[in-house]
C-alpha cells in the first residue's frame, strides 16, 4: 500500500520538471493522497487535517534536490512529522511510591486483563515485585481470568474474598501490598464506556484513593474514529499518564495511535504484539509511522537489508566459504554487516513467519557485542590463522576485550561449527544462494 | 415498530448531524442556483468520516449528494436531509432487516466468531436469553478453550440464563467441544446451539485454520450445520472491519454480523463498506449491557440515525 502511496505521489510530481522548488499545486495533490492514506488507516479526520496542514507548510517552497525525487522529499517530511507526532524517545514507566500503583483503564475488550498479566511479567523480569489486583467485579469470570493469568505468569494475586466493591478492593489490596512488601500494584479495572457516568466516577474514586503513578489507557489498535472521544474522556476524567496499544499483531494500520496521541498528548508506552505473555513491547514511533502509512515491517526489512548490506561483501564472503577459506576475519566482517541492520530482536521479528515466534529474551544482543570485542582484540594474523591462538594469546585477547578465555574458546568452537555447517550448506546450495543466506542470521546468535 | 424506534434512539447520542455548526454550514450554503459551498461539503464529509464510513465511500457519497443538490436545486434543509438519507440508503445493498430463522433446522447450529474482545461471549448470552424466553431449548458450547477463564465466563452466563452448556478443560481441542455440543444438542432434542470460539486475529493463518476445522467438525456431525456463522464486530472498529470480514468469510464462511458496543459514541460506519463488499447482512446490534439491548438490525433505521 505504501507502494501505492509512493506511486501516486510519483505521478503527482511527474509534471514537475525543471522547477527550482516544490509548488503548491503539486503539494496539494500529493497531500490529497496522503490524506486518503491516513484516513484509510483510521486516523481521526481532524488530526489528518492538522497534520496535512503542517506538512504543507514545511513542503511549500522547498528546494527541489537533485538527489531525491520530489515525491521522496515530501514522503520524508510526512514520515518525519508522523514520527515526531507519535513521540520521540522511548518513555519508560514511572513507578513511584511504595507500592507504586499502576491503574489499567479502557473500553470493554481492549485487552486490559491480558495486558495486566503481560505487564506484571515484564516488571517481574526487571526485578520488581508486582501484585495483580482484580477490580472488575462486573464482567462474569473477569476475576477468574486475572487469577489464571497471574498464576500463569507466576505473580501474586489479590484474593478479594467477599468484597464486591472495586473501590474497597483497591484500598484493601494496597494495604495488603504494603504488608507483603509488593513494590508495584497493578489494578485491572473493568472495561467501561466513556459515556457511563457512574463507572467513570468509580474510576475517579479509585484514582483519588490509590494515587497511581501510572494510569494507562489501554486501547485497541483497530479502533476507528471514536478513539479520539474515548481517549479524551478518559483523560479528562482521570488524567492518564500513558497509552498501551493492543492487538498490534493484527493487520490494522493503527491510525488510532496517532489520533489518541494528538488528543491526549501522552506517550504510548507499551504495545501488545501477540497472544503470549511475553508479547509486550516498547513502542517504536518509526515503525508505527511506517505502519500507518501502510508500509509493512517486511518492507522495511527489505529496505534495511538493501541499504545496509553490502552486496559485494556478501558475494565475497560466499566465495570464501565455498573455498573453505572462511576465517575469523570474515566472521568479523559478517558481524559488522549484521550489526548495521539494527537490534537483532527488531530484525528477527520483521522476518515473515518468524515474527512473534522468537522473543526478545531469546536473543542476547550483548553476545554479539562481546563477540565483536573479542574479534577486535585479535591481531589480523590471528583472525586469518586462528590455529595460532595459544593460551598466551588468548589471555591477552581476554584482557583486551574485557572477556574471559572461556568466552574466547566458546567463540572459537562456534566458529568451527559454523565453518563446518557452512561448508555442508554451500555444497548443496552453490555460492549464489549461499550469498543470500549470509544475509540471514546464523543460529549461533540465537541462544 | 414504535418500540424499535425508541431503542434506536439509544444510538442517536452524539450523532454528528446534531452538531449545530455542521447544520449551519449546510444551511448557509443552500442558496438557489448555487452548488453547495466547500464548507458544507467539508462538514458533510467530516461527519461521514467521523462515523467510520471510510474515505472511499465518503467520497462517493459526497459526490452523489453534491450532484443531486446541484441538479435538483435543493435549497431547503429538509429536502437536503432527505437526499442525504436516500443516497446513503442506496449504498446499502440489503434494505430489509435480515433475521435469523431458527426454525429452519433442528437443532439450529450457530457458530460465533470474531477477533479478540469484540463481545462474542456476552452476545451469545444475550442470544441465548432471547431464544430461551421465546420458549426454545438452547444449548451452549464453550469452544473458546484458549483464553483464560473464557469457559468460566460462558458457564456463568449459562447459569444466569438457565441453559445447559457443553465444556471441556481449558486448553483442549475446540473442535472436540464443538463436536460434543452438537451431539449433545441432538441427543437432548435442543432447538438452538450457540458455539463460542476464541477471539483470533484474522491475519493469523494457523488460528484461522483451526476455525475452519471447527466448522468442518460441525458440518460432519450434522450436515447442513452450522446454519449461521456470525461474525461479532466491535462497533468502535475502524476500517480494519473490512479485513476482518474478509478473513472470517474465507476461513469460516460467515453468514451474518452482529455489531456490538454501539451504545457509546461510535457509529460503526464501517458496516456500510462491509455490506457493500461482501454479502454479509447485519443481524443484530448491541446497544447496552442487558439482554434486550441486543436488537435486530434495521438498515433504514440505522442510516437514518446517521443523519438525525
Amino acid at each position: 500500500m505504501f507502494d501505492n502511496l509512493q506511486d501516486k505521489m510519483d505521478r503527482v510530481f511527474k509534471t514537475l520538471r525543471g522547477e527550482a522548488s516544490l509548488n503548491e499545486w503539486h503539494i496539494d495533490n500529493a497531500l490529497k493522497e496522503i490524506r486518503i492514506a491516513l484516513l484509510e488507516a483510521d486516523v481521526h479526520f481532524k488530526t489528518v487535517k492538522d497534520f496535512t496542514a503542517r506538512v504543507r507548510e514545511r513542503a511549500v517552497g522547498l528546494d527541489v534536490l537533485t538527489a531525491f525525487s520530489p515525491a521522496q522529499q515530501v514522503t520524508k517530511i510526512v514520515r518525519d512529522e508522523l514520527q515526531a507526532l507519535l513521540g520521540g524517545n522511548e518513555v519508560g514507566l514511572a513507578l513511584v511510591g511504595s507500592p507504586a500503583v499502576v491503574m489499567m483503564a479502557g473500553l470493554q475488550g481492549s485487552g486490559k486483563t491480558t495486558t495486566s498479566g503481560k505487564l506484571a511479567l515484564h516488571l517481574k523480569n526487571r526485578g520488581r515485585r508486582p501484585f495483580l489486583v482484580p477490580c472488575d467485579v462486573y464482567r462474569p469470570a473477569a476475576i477468574d481470568q486475572l487469577r489464571i493469568v497471574a498464576n500463569n505468569v507466576k505473580v501474586p494475586f489479590y484474593e478479594i474474598g467477599d468484597l464486591r466493591d472495586p473501590i474497597q478492593i483497591a484500598r484493601n489490596a494496597l494495604q495488603e501490598a504494603r504488608t507483603l512488601l509488593h513494590d508495584t500494584v497493578i489494578l485491572d479495572t473493568a472495561g467501561r464506556l466513556h459515556v457511563d457516568e457512574e463507572l467513570m466516577q468509580e474510576l475517579t474514586t479509585i484514582k483519588n484513593d490509590t494515587r497511581p503513578s501510572e494510569i494507562l489507557f489501554v486501547a485497541d489498535a483497530m479502533t476507528g474514529q471514536d478513539a479520539v472521544k474515548s481517549a479524551r474522556e478518559f483523560d479528562e476524567r482521570l488524567g492518564i499518564t500513558g497509552i498501551v496499544l493492543t492487538k498490534l499483531d493484527g493487520d490494522a494500520r493503527g491510525g488510532a495511535a496517532l489520533s489518541i496521541k494528538s488528543v491526549v498528548n501522552r506517550p504510548i508506552k507499551l504495545v501488545g504484539v501477540g497472544e503470549k505473555y511475553t508479547d509486550l513491547d516498547v513502542f517504536h514511533p518509526d515503525r508505527m509511522a511506517s505502519r500507518i502509512l501502510g508500509m509493512g515491517d517486511v518492507l522495511s526489512l527489505i529496505e534495511k537489508v538493501e541499504a545496509d548490506v553490502d552486496r559485494k561483501e556478501a558475494e565475497r564472503l560466499a566465495q570464501r566459504v565455498s573455498k573453505d577459506k572462511f576465517t575469523l576475519e570474515d566472521l568479523r566482517s559478517q558481524l559488522q554487516q549484521v550489526k548495521k541492520m539494527g537490534p537483532m530482536s527488531q530484525i528477527v521479528n520483521m522476518l515473515p513467519g518468524v515474527a512473534g515466534k522468537v522473543k526478545d529474551e531469546d536473543i542476547d544482543e550483548n553476545a554479539i557485542v562481546r563477540m565483536q570485542a573479542i574479534l577486535d582484540s585479535m591481531t589480523k594474523k590471528e583472525r586469518e590463522y586462528p590455529q595460532i591462538l595459544n593460551g598466551h594469546r588468548k589471555k591477552r585477547i581476554a584482557k583486551g576485550s574485557g572477556t574471559s578465555v572461556q568466552e574466547i574458546n566458546r567463540l572459537l568452537k562456534q566458529y568451527l561449527q559454523m565453518k563446518k555447517m557452512m561448508k555442508t550448506f554451500s555444497k548443496g546450495f552453490g555460492a549464489r544462494k549461499f550469498g543470500k543466506m549470509m544475509k540471514g542470521l546464523p543460529p549461533e546468535f540465537l541462544q | 415498530m414504535a418500540e424499535q424506534k425508541t431503542i434506536f434512539a439509544k444510538l442517536k447520542r452524539g450523532l454528528f448531524m446534531t452538531h449545530t455548526e455542521i447544520i449551519e454550514k449546510v444551511k448557509e450554503s443552500l442558496t438557489p442556483d448555487l452548488p453547495l459551498d466547500q464548507s458544507a461539503i467539508d462538514g458533510l464529509e467530516e461527519g461521514l468520516l467521523g462515523a467510520d464510513v471510510g474515505a472511499e465511500l465518503t467520497a462517493l457519497l459526497v459526490a452523489r449528494i453534491e450532484k443531486r443538490v446541484r441538479d435538483e436545486r435543493v435549497t431547503s434543509m429538509e429536502r437536503f436531509t432527505q437526499v442525504l438519507r436516500e443516497e446513503t440508503r442506496a449504498l446499502v445493498p440489503q434494505r430489509e432487516a435480515s433475521t435469523i430463522d431458527i426454525t429452519r433446522a433442528k437443532p439450529f447450529v450457530i457458530l460465533v466468531v470474531g477477533v479478540n474482545g469484540t463481545g462474542k461471549t456476552t452476545t451469545i448470552a444475550k442470544l441465548a436469553a432471547r431464544w430461551k424466553n421465546e420458549g426454545y431449548n438452547v444449548i451452549l458450547g464453550a469452544a473458546d478453550t484458549f483464553r483464560a477463564a473464557a469457559i468460566e465466563q460462558l458457564q456463568m452466563w449459562a447459569d444466569r440464563v438457565g441453559v445447559p452448556i457443553v465444556k471441556h478443560k481449558a486448553g483442549s481441542d475446540p473442535g472436540a467441544v464443538a463436536h460434543d455440543t452438537v451431539t449433545a444438542a441432538k441427543a437432548r432434542n435442543a432447538d438452538v446451539v450457540l458455539i463460542d470460539t476464541a477471539g483470533r486475529l484474522h491475519n493469523k493463518s494457523y488460528l484461522m485454520d483451526e476455525l475452519s476445522k471447527v466448522r468442518r467438525v460441525i458440518e460432519k456431525e450434522l450436515p447442513g450445520a452450522p446454519h449461521e456463522t456470525l461474525l461479532v464486530l466491535d462497533g468502535t472498529t475502524g476500517q480494519n472491519g473490512v479485513n476482518q470480514a474478509a478473513g472470517f468469510l474465507e476461513a469460516a464462511k460467515v453468514t451474518g454480523m452482529i455489531v456490538t458496543k454501539l451504545d457509546g459514541t461510535a457509529k460503526g460506519g464501517v458496516i456500510l463498506s462491509i455490506m457493500r463488499q461482501f454479502d454479509i447482512p447485519v443481524k443484530f446490534i448491541g446497544v447496552g449491557e442487558s439482554a434486550d439491548d441486543l436488537i435486530p438490525f434495521e438498515p433504514n433505521a440505522y442510516v437514518d440515525t446517521l443523519f438525525e
